[in-house]
């Protein structure tokens, strides 16, 4: 039996309002902006997504989840896109919950702020994980059994700890490098651990659906469910699994409608169903069912980003880590205001992306379409990042707190 | 390819940015095998040994600048032992006279292309048209309706833009921005309208002496940042919005110094209104500097503010870059076309400039990530692309095919 492992990864994080030094120590809202049609007024962004890809998504998954008894997908969804749905779209919030209450649904634990808190402090993130799983319980009424980190960001160290967290499965991303002669098309043994399994993303097969699907450039445009069913046939040929990992936005937002995304997504698992020895797995049930094949050693970190499958679109530069390393530093001060709104603002500015805004790679060559920032430049997210953090600070000092 | 070439100033003797980019753009264009004869109006030694420069009259440098050089407001703000005398050339004669002169010239002259410089010669590039018959392109570098700052500016000047743009069989603009203001405010068919991005020769400047600026040296070491802006005091360069930005920086960060130099008719103005928002000290205003003067002024600063209310370009903006500044430019400036690694800002957003103007000073992370890559960009411009794009149009406009 070959089984197609799909998993799906929504998150919208809470983008900083064009934030003013002279609003920093009066302003204390950074998430607000209110201005129409603008990519950062979060809830215009919340609605766009919805209606795009979300939505119509969720509507194509649930014909199929009732459809074929044999489909199933994994799913995570973070806290602070769950926080803007239950504000804004509760209709979204239900339609993952109709998925989720067929039980046929797994859903991976991760950050509730889709942060780096790993790399910065370990107390801090394993409360922002148990922060994510409660709310997942109380949510969908399930608790989670399988983890990823915030970009698939994984090393030695990560699996060592979900390990002991008592987690079946970790996964991320099935880079070359670490690889070597081996196939992604397994399952495998993080190094240095006892029970818990990796599984890591068949990139080459993901990008077609995420990144190539409507490039019509490329010499295999249009992609055709019959093709596509061939060439995961002929990747998983010897393989067990073969695991399709993606973002959730890949359906509508990233690959427009026009494209015949959901009708691609729509009529795949029943071409790929048509041999009786094709199947789909969650993560946790292929960790499960399929023997691992082999150790797998990471020491130094990987993420499922860019060429160069690292932190340097989040870390690459003297803005991001100067902002990160001020950010983690007033963690001490922060947790003893015991001000759950200031913690949770701190928290909210942990999210990844606000870092990775201020990434320079692509930014000389003009090819700022090469990566998406609601801001001019990376520049400006530093600038507005900073004040929001000035800000905090001066919140901290007026509770009489000292940094 | 023989090109007829009119400029009203050439470095040393230059009060401008048009001058730095003529030579430096003839200098690119003779080495891709352009054949140039520059009209200049007047004589002076120059260090030029890749082109011809003939005077359309013999004076001297210095007499014709008592004229006013390229700015006719210079003209009254003079100093008494400037004042001209009778006999003695204003602007318009000045202009006249070059017209006249460049047109007898062209008659005894073999070329195939008139390429002129700003509307002060652009009635000799007319005339000289009109007499020979070979094609005319006109390279904007600044309209009167970036030097009025949005406005009208001097009717004169406008009346012989308008005739030129009009009559021209080609217009280069340095930026889409200037492209952009001759299409809309001139209503001038943008398909005659090519953009030709000026460029800035790459210095390498290791120079480790010690800076001139004695006093910013010390403020510097007790942690005080300096923001610097290099340039004429007009209207057009938006001087009184930096200043209003300072006003509210200084009020965060006491520790912030400005550094405006150059001169102009605006320099009063501004004085008094430094004095009004109580920044005084915070600003020192310097007078026109050349050699390492000048060059350490760019040097000391810790961001380059270039806040124009109108800038079809901006070459001291990639100056600034490549002394080792970054920079903040306004949404109304060319030079953001090819410069991405800076902040932009609109001009009248004075909020906003402060804002940048305080990241910079405050996080070197910012100021370093910012220049590092703009100082990229600076080392990757060049005028070759430039000097390829004009030789393709000369070539289309003489009839020859390349």
């Amino acid at each position: 039996m070959k089984s197609i492992v799909l998993y799906l990864h929504a998150h919208q994080p809470l983008r900083i309002k064009p934030y003013s030094v002279f609003q920093a120590g009066t302003d204390h809202i950074y998430f607000n902006d209110e201005t129409p049609d603008t990519d950062t007024n979060n809830r215009f962004i919340i609605d766009k997504v919805a209606e795009k890809s979300y939505l119509p998504t969720n509507r194509v998954l649930i014909d199929l989840l009732l459809k074929h008894p044999e489909f199933k997908l994994s799913l995570s969804i973070t806290g602070t896109l769950i926080d803007q749905l239950e504000m804004w779209r509760p209709d979204v919030l239900q339609s993952f919950k109709d998925l989720i209450a067929t039980g046929k649904v797994e859903v991976v634990a991760e950050t509730y702020h889709h942060s780096l808190a790993f790399f910065y402090s370990r107390a801090e993130f394993v409360k922002q994980v148990a922060k994510h799983t409660e709310k997942i319980r109380n949510l969908f009424g399930i608790t989670p059994t399988s983890f990823r980190n915030t970009e698939l960001s994984y090393n030695n160290d990560l699996a060592y700890w979900a390990d002991e967290a008592g987690y079946k499965a970790i996964i991320t991303e099935g880079w070359d490098p670490i690889l070597g002669w081996r196939s992604p098309n397994f399952v495998y043994k993080p190094s240095y651990t006892h029970n818990i399994k990796l599984l890591m993303k068949n990139y080459k097969l993901s990008d077609d659906i995420a990144f190539r699907f409507s490039n019509q450039g490329w010499s295999e445009w249009p992609l055709t469910t019959e093709k596509f069913t061939q060439w995961v046939h002929a990747a998983g040929h010897g393989g067990d699994i073969v695991n399709l990992f993606m973002d959730y936005e890949t359906f509508g937002e990233h690959q427009w409608a026009d494209t015949g995304v959901f009708d691609f997504l729509h009529a795949f698992p029943n071409e790929w169903l048509k041999d009786p020895n094709h199947g789909f797995k969650t993560i946790t049930e292929a960790s499960e069912t399929y023997e691992s094949k082999d150790y797998i050693d990471v020491p130094q970190t990987i993420t499922w980003a860019d060429t160069e499958r690292d932190l340097t679109a989040w870390l690459g530069n003297d803005m991001q880590v100067d902002a990160i390393t001020s950010l983690y530093a007033l963690e001490k001060p922060i947790l003893e205001s015991n001000d759950e709104v200031l913690i949770e603002d701190w928290r909210r500015l942990q999210t990844s992306d606000h870092v990775y805004y201020m990434c320079t790679k692509w930014f000389s060559d003009g090819d700022v379409h090469a990566y998406f920032s609601p801001y001019d430049s990376p520049y400006n997210a530093f600038m507005y990042f900073m004040n929001a953090y000035r800000d905090l600070t001066a919140r901290l000092l007026e509770k009489g707190i000292a940094l | 390819m023989k090109v007829l070439m009119l400029g009203w100033e050439l470095p040393p003797h230059h009060v401008g940015g048009m001058g730095v980019a003529c030579y430096q753009m003839c200098k690119e264009l003779s080495y891709s095998g352009v054949d140039i004869e520059f009209i200049l109006p007047f004589t002076a030694k120059f260090d030029i040994d890749f082109m011809k420069v003939t005077p359309a009259h013999d004076q001297t440098a210095e007499e014709f600048m008592i004229s006013g050089g390229v700015y006719d407001a210079e003209w009254f703000t003079k100093k008494k032992s400037k004042k001209l005398t009778i006999g003695q050339l204003d602007l318009r004669q000045q202009h006249d006279r070059y017209a006249h002169n460049v047109a007898k010239l062209a008659e005894s002259r073999e070329f195939d292309i008139i390429h002129a410089h700003d509307w002060l010669t652009f009635r000799a590039g007319m005339l000289a048209k009109q007499i020979t018959g070979k094609p005319l392109i006109v390279h904007v570098h600044a309209t009167q309706y970036d030097q009025s700052a949005g406005g009208y500016g001097n009717p004169l000047a406008r009346e012989i833009e308008h005739q030129a743009f009009m009559m021209a069989d080609q217009i280069f603009a340095v930026s889409q921005y200037t492209k952009d203001t001759i299409a809309r405010e001139y209503g001038i068919p943008s398909d005659k309208i090519h953009v030709v991005h000026n460029s800035m020769e790459i210095s390498d400047d290791l120079d480790e002496s010690a800076n001139l600026h004695r006093y910013l040296e010390i403020m510097k070491s007790n942690g005080y940042k300096v923001v610097v802006n290099i340039g004429r005091m007009t209207i057009q360069k938006g001087l009184t919005h930096l200043l209003e930005s300072a006003q509210k920086v200084v009020e965060k960060n006491p520790k912030v110094l400005f550094l405006i130099a150059g001169g102009g008719e605006q320099q009063e103005e501004l004085i008094r209104m430094a004095a009004y928002y109580k920044i005084s000290s915070n600003v020192i205003f310097e007078s026109w500097v050349s050699g390492k003067k000048w060059r350490d002024s760019f040097r000391i600063g810790d961001v380059f503010v270039m806040p124009s209310v109108s800038e079809p370009f901006g070459l001291t903006a990639l100056e600034a870059v490549g002394f080792g500044t970054p920079v903040i430019v306004s949404k109304q400036s060319g030079v953001g076309e090819v410069l991405q690694n800076c902040f932009k800002v609109d001009f009248w957003d004075t909020n906003q400039m402060a804002d940048m103007i305080l990241s910079i000073t405050e996080h070197d992370s910012l100021a370093h990530s910012m220049w590092l890559n703009s100082y990229h960009e600076y080392r990757n411009q060049s005028w070759a692309k430039s000097a390829r794009k004009m030789t393709d149009h000369y070539n289309y406009a003489a009839g020859i095919s390349s």
